[in-house]
């Protein structure tokens, strides 16, 4: 019983518990915005990020022995988000994060722990020129950034060149950029034995999996629709229909697992395709001879014509930062073109700028494979900025695995009635 | 009636004692070292459970989520709302008609094997104290490296479908809708089982010798012998373990989220607790999510008097 009620009042203990230890979200924010001092910032803790977040830190404080920051990893959770809405629950959240997903930004912004970056001059701009059009997808419904668009991972297909000769597929350019293209190599590749599995997303119920398995290819199918746009799901159409049918007989056919695989499917050789964007590079370093190539369409639409999902992470100011002065220096100095480019080298992933291949030539001419990822990040799709975020997408996730992945539920039917209640959660606030 | 009226004169003296202290040593009683070891427990007690219980059953009558200090947002009372709103749920509904297989698979399973094993363990057998520790290992492993464990015997291509060959379930077990979930309470009878063994062989200590002779000498076999000594002489370990069994599959949580990937497939293994974490802390409604959880808690509550009252009518 006594583990029922801890279970019972986690939320409550987060939110009592904590809040003890809070203050600084009720500060006068024209006053916190001129302010300057020590600042606090977390980051991702994947190794490269890691050092290239201690590398920004040293650099400044070198700059600005009186304003120093003070970095680290984004403490231990289940994921980032919930690691972060305790702390702005507790008011002790650092003054910027540098891996705040773009699901989460309504959520924290409902919380009161969003500082919105026009309450600096001239930010909105800054953010437009560095970022081009695709910043528009990250304002809030109020018009406002709540969140600095920093870095993509455009989401693509990975192959792994040696299973694919095995399979007697062309590994330079092999048939992918169709449906039928892409399911008749899936079927040579497993009917063959050259591999377990064509490609295997995680068929799993978390929210955010859509991500990695309907979201680039409805982006793609669609020229660059959200899941929701103007308030409406945008999903139960043709398009939605063709990428569930898609998917649907993958997994049907055996040639997409719906089981999860305990590792990394594709690194270890079990899968032939992954679908995912440039940070993994660095984990298939050494294990997979791997070529890119972009997520397929009905029509094969050409690599400059494709949309794909971003898998973004943004930085956002958290409310509980009195030197919020700083905190704004510090997220434009990381977000120079000389952090961007340190970011690009360390990390492989693709700051959110419009002219990313123009500003770092010297780098794409010498990494030529991350050439696509640069053209592709000038056309990635975001996840909704709308309230209810979190929700949407699980609704979204559960009928696909309902219907697309076991099967359970027709999904034609499945999306039309996920369609009907995300509207009511888009339209709630 | 006779007790009730007559009063212990040893209490009247404490009386007349404690109104006679000065008021530092009334607060701290007679045996102020006593209070001294205990107070840390009682507030650790009722800063980590009692006060947020009160404060969970409050959330679940108003609308509630977690703000920055400052935010100054309005909690109103919102009545039985949450409560509605949970009751109305399927994903809620599928959840708690989960935890019913899982009991249904779990308790008697529990019961019955650790039974069965505790009477084993107590006879005199070779290498008594090895298996002993060795049935109670699982139970101090971490949860998340049994798992690990179990998915590898229980995937698609793990030891169990390799060994069963044509006979291996299809969908396999954990992505099987009627599977999943009673593969979850046999991983957790298994897991838990060393605690269920220990109060056993706890339990059989106390049954006196004089009955197992007397049903000898009476010429009950090993069987008959079992069912009417061994088992009704340990119903009071019987009883705990049925109502720790149904805690822990009212608790079930890392299994669903780590075995099943997040309670798949499609919500057949998920848990309400499971469901209170994606509600409270995912989605960010946590006055929901305690609605639920004190709607879990009544449930339990009422399982478990359920189950005293009867093996405790059995007893008579």
């Amino acid at each position: 019983m006594r583990r029922t009620v801890t279970g019972t009042a986690l939320a409550a203990t987060l939110g009592v518990a904590l809040a003890a230890c809070g203050g600084g979200g009720g500060q006068d924010s024209g006053a916190a915005a001129r302010s300057h001092g020590p600042i606090k910032v977390w980051y991702s803790n994947n190794a490269q990020e890691v050092a290239w977040g201690k590398a920004m830190v040293a650099a400044w404080n070198a700059k600005h022995p009186k304003e120093k920051v003070t970095g680290q990893e984004i403490p231990g959770g289940k994921t980032s988000e919930e690691v972060i809405g305790a702390a702005i629950t507790a008011g002790n959240a650092p003054c910027l994060v540098f891996n705040t997903a773009p699901a989460a930004v309504p959520q924290f912004q409902k919380q009161g722990g969003l500082v919105p970056l026009d309450d600096f001059p001239g930010a909105a701009h800054d953010i437009e020129q560095r970022t081009g059009a695709v910043a528009d997808q990250y304002r809030s419904p109020d018009g406002k950034f709540y969140q600095l668009p920093w870095k993509s991972n455009p989401v693509m297909i990975f192959y792994n060149k040696k299973i694919f000769a095995k399979a007697g597929i062309d590994t330079h350019n092999p048939p992918l950029s169709t449906y039928d293209d892409f399911l008749a190599t899936s079927r040579k590749l497993v009917h063959s034995g050259a591999a377990q599995a064509a490609i295997w997303p995680a068929p799993t119920s978390e929210f955010f999996q859509s991500w990695f398995d309907f979201m680039p290819l409805y982006a793609a199918e669609t020229g660059g629709t959200q899941l929701v746009e103007h308030g409406k799901p945008t999903f139960d159409s043709p398009d939605g229909r063709k990428v569930a049918a898609f998917w649907h007989t993958l997994y049907a056919d055996g040639l997409a697992p719906k089981e999860t695989y305990n590792g990394d499917s594709f690194a270890e050789g079990k899968a032939a395709m992954a679908i995912v964007g440039p940070w993994a590079i660095a984990a298939y370093k050494g294990k997979v001879d791997w070529g890119v190539t972009r997520v397929p369409t009905s029509t094969g639409a050409p690599l400059a014509q494709t949309h794909t999902f971003s898998d973004a992470k943004n930085i956002a100011m958290y409310t509980a930062c009195k030197n919020r002065g700083t905190a704004w220096d510090v997220l434009r100095f990381a977000t120079s073109p000389a952090q961007d480019k340190a970011l690009l080298e360390k990390t492989g992933q693709m700051p959110l700028r419009h002219d990313l291949a123009q500003t770092f030539p010297a780098y794409f001419a010498q990494h030529p494979e991350y050439k696509t990822f640069a053209s592709e990040a000038q056309r990635t799709v975001e996840v909704p900025n709308v309230a209810n975020s979190v929700k949407i997408w699980q609704t979204f996730r559960d009928a696909w695995e309902a219907s697309v992945i076991t099967g359970k539920k027709d999904p034609h039917a499945a999306l039309h009635q996920a369609a009907s209640t995300i509207g009511d959660l888009a339209a709630s606030q | 009636m006779s007790k009730a009226t007559v009063a212990d004169p040893r209490s009247r003296a404490g009386s007349r004692l404690r109104g006679s202290l000065p008021p530092l040593a009334r607060l701290v009683g007679r045996q102020p070292i006593g209070t001294a070891f205990v107070t840390p427990y009682v507030a650790f007690l009722v800063a980590v459970f009692a006060y947020p219980l009160v404060f969970a059953v409050w959330m679940s009558f108003h609308d509630y989520f977690f703000t920055a200090p400052g935010a100054g947002v309005p909690h109103p009372f919102v009545g039985l709302d949450n409560y509605a709103t949970v009751l109305g749920d399927d994903q809620v509904r599928q959840a708690f008609l989960n935890i019913a297989v899982f009991l249904v698979v779990n308790v008697p399973l529990t019961v019955v094997l650790s039974l069965v094993l505790a009477t084993a363990l107590n006879a005199k057998i070779p290498f008594r104290s090895f298996f002993r520790a060795a049935y109670y290992v699982p139970y101090v492993t971490a949860s998340v490296a049994a798992v690990g464990v179990w998915l590898w015997l229980f995937s698609d291509g793990g030891l169990v479908n390799s060994l069963l060959g044509p006979l291996a379930p299809d969908p396999s077990w954990l992505v099987s809708s009627t599977l999943a979930m009673p593969l979850i309470a046999v991983f957790v009878a298994w897991k838990q089982m060393g605690l269920s063994v220990l109060l056993y062989l706890a339990a059989l200590q106390n049954v006196p010798r004089e009955l197992y002779e007397t049903a000898s000498v009476d010429g009950a076999g090993r069987l008959r012998t079992f069912w009417s000594v061994t088992v009704p002489g340990v119903r009071p370990a019987t009883m705990l373990v049925v109502i720790l069994a149904t805690i822990v599959g009212a608790n079930l949580f890392t299994e669903p989220y780590l075995l099943t990937g997040g309670g798949g497939p499609d919500g057949a293994s998920a848990s309400p607790v499971l469901v209170m974490y994606q509600k409270g802390i995912e989605q960010g409604d946590p006055d929901v999510a305690s609605a639920l959880g004190v709607v879990l808690v009544v449930c339990v509550l009422a399982i478990s008097l359920l189950s005293k009252r009867f093996l405790e009518r059995g007893d008579r």
